[in-house]
């Protein structure tokens, strides 16, 4: 090989080498003098939380939430589907106390299904439940229960919701409790309630006992009943309608059998 | 007086079966009072009226009983003389839930009407404004706009020509080409106070060329001498009522954009709302009854009945010798803009043109599929809008790009679905959407008064 075929190779070489030598030699610089700190126990918390990025919490994933409670102190036990266990960890990682956490879930206050609830009309418009709400009050005769067109099964992101029988059901061993389906529902129907709690009362409607009546046959009618067989202080009135105090253990099971349209049910 | 063809015609519309063969040979009879009226306060667009008087007292035919609440209201007046019942929450024909006062009727002829205006040509037009204002007249068309506001333009509106509404385009609906037949005289003299009130030139009388009974009715009754009054007959079509477009086919003049028709110098009342002008001015009686269509295939005898607004859908079915087959469905209004119920339970009210009573057999029940673009719906829009795209829009919840492509012009008329192979419900989207678009507005409203 003569030399001019040799220079005519190393050339190039030595120029891309000399390259990447600066651009090398710069970015090690600039990694030592530019670096963005971040805290290690962000990316340490993150692996902490279940990673379902729902965002029940109010943030917009998992990592920001990582983020802001590193950085903001914010509040630990936002983490609906992580539950007890996540905040435990979370605790005695950033060495904070924790309080008690209960794991919620959401819960449709409404046992009127296609069987027990009357419907006024037959309905045959868009499938979703704020516009057959929007039409003439929906179609079902009563003006608080569930309309059942699935509106609230199609924002869920872990398919917890299922509707039977013109009714929304959650499952309770799905339900990662983020709120969506709360906020997607007309009526206000959904609520978050303590997973452990045995007993609630699933009915929403807050008119009188013989107008329930006429629309429903599971619906509240007020009659008090479980406010005397149950345990003291569980059950509450509002108007017309009982309400179950989750703050209260329940015992007294019966109350189930005593409820007289059979809205007092096991979740 | 002269009698032409309309100049223009709209873009797009359809032609649905107008099946007015059914009630438009039944004269307009008065119906009897019913024993109890239930008189809803919100008859009309706007805020309700407020309930001036208690359970216990006793009103004549034409009392006040609600106040006009607020600029764009109008007041309610006792259609019977009675005694007042209660005061409770009603339920209309659109699913809303509004205060309504119980009256006991009671056969006593008497009256409390106001005192008649007569020489209305020599009187000052506040006046008569003010007259139809406490008439509490509102556009008997369907939408209820008060009369009052209509006729109390912005002096820098001037209005040249007033458009009396008699194309009734409505499938199955009879009442208006009843009174233009029966009453023609009285609508001839609600149009020339309009004309008074406003100083308008001209007054063009609109009516469908499927009425030709209804423009010899008309062109009799204004032949005697009348300045400026013309009747402009129009191609039988879906929808000749619809304000706007009936302006462009009269005038050639386009309302623009979220405009009013006062601003190409227009008004349009109905040929109902006229006579009610008439009755205010000349006999002093405020608006309590109207001409209700009860038909369809459905029932025994379909009639135009004169009903005292409160007395509910039932006792008009009653009337009308009940139902011939199962009812499937049940509109009030005409089967285009109006609204299936599913209750009889509901009072008749200003707005309550007709109650239409269709059997399994003259309904369909579609399941909505997805789009396939034939553009059909773009062709049947009055309004040149795009409603495949519009629907599609709000079914993807973005309600901002609905807005942008002009969904606040959409008139809600269906022809769109009336003509959709897919089935697709596209004014029920509309709807929706424009739920949301006001929802925002107002929110937004909201944060700049923060």
């Amino acid at each position: 090989m003569d030399s001019e075929t040799i220079k005519f190779i190393l050339t190039p070489f030595l120029w891309v080498g000399l390259t990447g030598l600066v651009i090398g030699v710069s970015l090690a610089l600039a990694a030592k003098y530019m670096a963005v700190r971040e805290d290690p126990r962000i990316a340490q918390v993150t692996e902490l939380l279940p990673g379902a990025n729902c965002g029940g919490c109010g943030f917009a994933g998992c990592a920001e939430y990582a983020k802001a409670i590193v950085v903001d102190n914010a509040d630990i036990t936002l983490c609906a589907p992580g539950g007890a266990a996540c905040v435990d960890s979370i605790a005695a990682f950033m060495g904070v106390s924790a309080g008690s956490v209960e794991k919620m879930t959401a819960l449709v206050m409404c046992c009127g299904d296609d069987e027990s609830a009357e419907r006024r009309f037959s309905y045959n418009g868009i499938n979703d439940c704020a516009a057959a709400d929007a039409l003439a009050g929906g179609d079902k005769g009563c003006t608080y229960g569930c309309l059942g067109y699935g509106s609230c099964a199609r924002v869920c992101p872990v398919n917890a919701i299922i509707i039977e029988k013109g009714l929304a059901r959650v499952n309770k061993a799905l339900c990662i409790a983020c709120g969506k389906c709360i906020a997607v529902c007309p009526r206000k129907l959904i609520k978050l309630v303590p997973t452990a709690a045995p007993i609630h009362v699933l009915c929403n409607s807050k008119d009188k006992g013989a107008d329930v009546k006429k629309v429903c046959s599971s619906g509240c009618i007020g009659c008090r009943l479980c406010t005397k067989f149950g345990d003291e202080g569980a059950f509450v009135m509002d108007g017309f309608l009982a309400h179950v105090d989750y703050s209260v253990p329940i015992t007294r099971e019966e109350v189930i059998e005593k409820c007289p349209s059979k809205c007092i049910r096991r979740n | 007086m002269k009698t032409v063809s309309a100049p223009y015609q709209f873009k797009g519309g359809i032609h649905p079966d107008y099946h007015k063969e059914l009630a438009w040979k039944s004269a307009i009879e008065r119906m009897p009072n019913p024993s109890e009226l239930t008189v809803p306060m919100s008859q009309h667009l706007g805020a309700p009226a407020k309930v001036c008087v208690s359970p216990g007292d006793a009103v004549k035919k034409g009392s006040l009983i609600g106040e006009q609440n607020g600029f764009i209201s109008a007041s309610v007046h006792a259609p019977v003389s009675g005694t007042v019942k209660a005061v409770v929450q009603s339920c209309s024909a659109t699913g809303r839930s509004c205060q309504a006062v119980v009256i006991e009727s009671m056969d006593d002829g008497e009256t409390e009407y106001f005192e008649p205006i007569v020489e209305w040509l020599h009187t000052h037009k506040e006046r008569l404004r003010n007259r139809i204002g406490e008439a509490g007249i509102a556009g008997m068309g369907g939408a209820g706009f008060p009369t009052r506001v209509k006729l109390s333009p912005p002096h820098d509106k001037p209005i040249d020509t007033v458009i009396l509404n008699g194309a009734e385009c409505e499938p199955y609906l009879t009442s208006d080409y009843r009174v233009m037949l029966e009453h023609a005289d009285k609508i001839c003299i609600g149009a020339e106070i309009i004309q008074h009130i406003l100083g308008a030139k001209t007054v063009r009388i609109a009516i469908e060329d499927n009425k030709p009974d209804a423009v010899r009715a008309m062109e009799k009754a204004c032949a005697q001498e009348r300045q400026g009054i013309e009747i402009d007959i129009l191609p039988t079509g879906y929808p000749q009522g619809s304000e706007k477009q009936q302006i462009y086919n009269i005038t050639g003049r386009e309302v623009p954009r979220g405009g009013l028709p006062m601003d190409v110098g227009c008004v349009v009342e109905n040929v109902g709302t006229s006579l009610a002008i008439y009755e205010a001015v000349v006999h002093g009686q405020p608006l309590i009854e109207r001409v209700i269509t009860v038909t369809g295939e459905a029932v025994e005898r379909p009639a135009n009945l004169l009903v005292p607004f409160g007395t509910s859908y039932r006792k008009l079915v009653e009337h009308c010798g009940g139902v011939r087959e199962s009812v499937a469905k049940v509109i009030s209004g005409g089967p285009m803009m109006g609204f299936a119920v599913g209750s009889l339970e509901i009072p008749t009210g200003k707005t309550t043109s007709g109650l239409v009573l269709l059997p399994s057999g003259c309904i369909q029940q579609f399941s909505s599929q997805a789009c396939i673009g034939c553009g059909r719906c773009v062709d049947a829009c009055p309004m040149g809008l795009v409603p495949s795209e519009l629907s599609q829009f709000i079914e993807a919840d973005d309600i901002e790009g609905a807005e942008r492509i002009a969904l606040m012009d959409c008139i809600e008329c269906g022809s769109c679905a009336f003509v959709c192979p897919a089935h697709r419900p596209l004014v029920q989207h509309m709807r929706r959407g424009k739920t949301g678009v006001m929802a925002r507005r107002a929110a937004a409203d909201a944060q700049t008064r923060k």
